[in-house]
């Protein structure tokens, strides 16, 4: 008999389950960080509204002004390529609508757009895109945000800008959405570092 | 342990039959136990941390024509002008105001605004960013609006009389 001295044996069994249980439980709620084609240094504010985790259209602004628009959803993003190629004349591929509908942040004017999902992930990730454009003559970036709302009535928006951009880049940003008739959004802020 | 001996199968009397030996199944748990809890360690660790705070705001719309706009007594309108360098440009009321300039520490523009605010009840605060201001400028302009509690304020376009008002200011 091994346990006539020393510990009483430990049943171990209902431990075990409940980390497997936990771990299961985190691995499925965990999402991974999207990778982002620009860094971006958020600004800090004392605001402690967290932002939602789902239905969230983030626009990008990049330290040098470029423009960046990215969707979660896989179904949406699908019914959006649909939509903008419809409204550009474009048609895309399934192939394609499936690789943008895994995809990250793009910032392509929509003219390039189909040589863009054609690359590989990795030609991606280092070709230097040039950011959407948003200038009052052609408006890109207001015809995702509308297209992607009609995709997906409940979606948010939220603006993660970097700190050093600079004032007329966002204005142009916050115009185009008050022109689509968005009036609610959010700014994507950091903690405030003890001041 | 007592019953990996078990004993040769025919020995019970369960009608005679033959039941196969039993051989021991117990296997050492413990690296798989110990991987489990690595990777509760690291999932618990990575998702409770980088949850972005996000601001709120809520732009006016775009005005219809035939709107009426609201009358406001120029004495309780506030200017802000964010200029380059994080400087805070601001005066009071409309004509022949009195351009003074600020800096976004606790002592500049907060108390300016927190003591304007008891001062003027119906207080009216206008931010207008120059083309030379960054996007932090305008977050953090925004942060003071929600710690000093300002009820009205609008964030709108500058205009050439600020620009110049700044510019013959010389701060």
């Amino acid at each position: 008999m091994a346990n006539l001295r020393g510990a009483p044996p430990i049943d171990m069994t209902p431990m075990v389950d409940l980390a497997f249980l936990l771990v299961t439980f985190f691995m499925l709620t965990a999402t991974a960080i999207p990778d982002e084609p620009v860094t971006v240094d958020t600004p800090s504010s004392v605001s402690e509204i967290k932002i939602p985790e789902t239905n969230v259209i983030t626009i990008t602004i990049g330290k040098d002004g470029k423009v960046f628009f990215n969707v979660d959803g896989q179904h949406t993003r699908a019914d959006l390529l649909g939509r903008i190629g419809e409204r550009y004349g474009i048609a895309f591929t399934p192939e394609e609508t499936r690789t943008f509908a895994i995809m990250s942040s793009i910032g392509v004017p929509i003219g390039s757009l189909k040589q863009f999902l054609s690359l590989n992930p990795e030609q991606r990730k280092e070709i230097d895109q040039p950011g959407i454009p948003c200038d009052s003559a052609q408006n890109e970036l207001g015809d995702w945000v509308l297209q992607t709302r009609l995709s997906n009535r409940n979606v948010r928006i939220a603006i993660k800008g970097d700190r050093d951009a600079n004032y007329p880049v966002v204005k142009k940003v916050i115009d185009t959405m008050i022109d689509k008739k968005v009036n609610r959004f959010n700014l994507i802020t950091n903690m405030e570092k003890g001041s | 342990m007592a019953e990996l001996g078990g004993g040769g199968g025919g020995h019970k009397k369960k009608g005679g039959k033959v039941r196969s030996k039993k051989g021991s199944t117990r296997i050492d748990m413990t690296p798989m136990v110990d991987l489990a809890f690595l990777l509760l360690t690291f999932f618990v660790m990575t998702t409770t941390l980088n949850k972005p705070q996000t601001m709120e705001i809520t732009m006016p719309e775009k005005p219809k024509p035939g709107d009426e706009m609201p009358e406001i007594n120029e004495k309780n309108v506030m200017t802000l002008v964010l200029g380059e360098d994080d400087k805070i440009y601001w005066y009071m009321g409309i004509t022949n105001p009195e351009v003074e300039v600020s800096n976004f520490s606790a002592t500049g523009i907060r108390k300016i605004l927190l003591s304007k605010k008891a001062e003027i009840p119906k207080l009216v605060v206008l931010i207008k960013a120059m083309d030379e201001a960054k996007y932090k400028n305008m977050v953090d302009i925004m942060d003071e609006m929600n710690i000093s509690t300002m009820q009205r304020f609008a964030l709108v376009d500058i205009t050439p009389t600020d620009v110049e008002l700044v510019k013959e200011s010389q701060l």
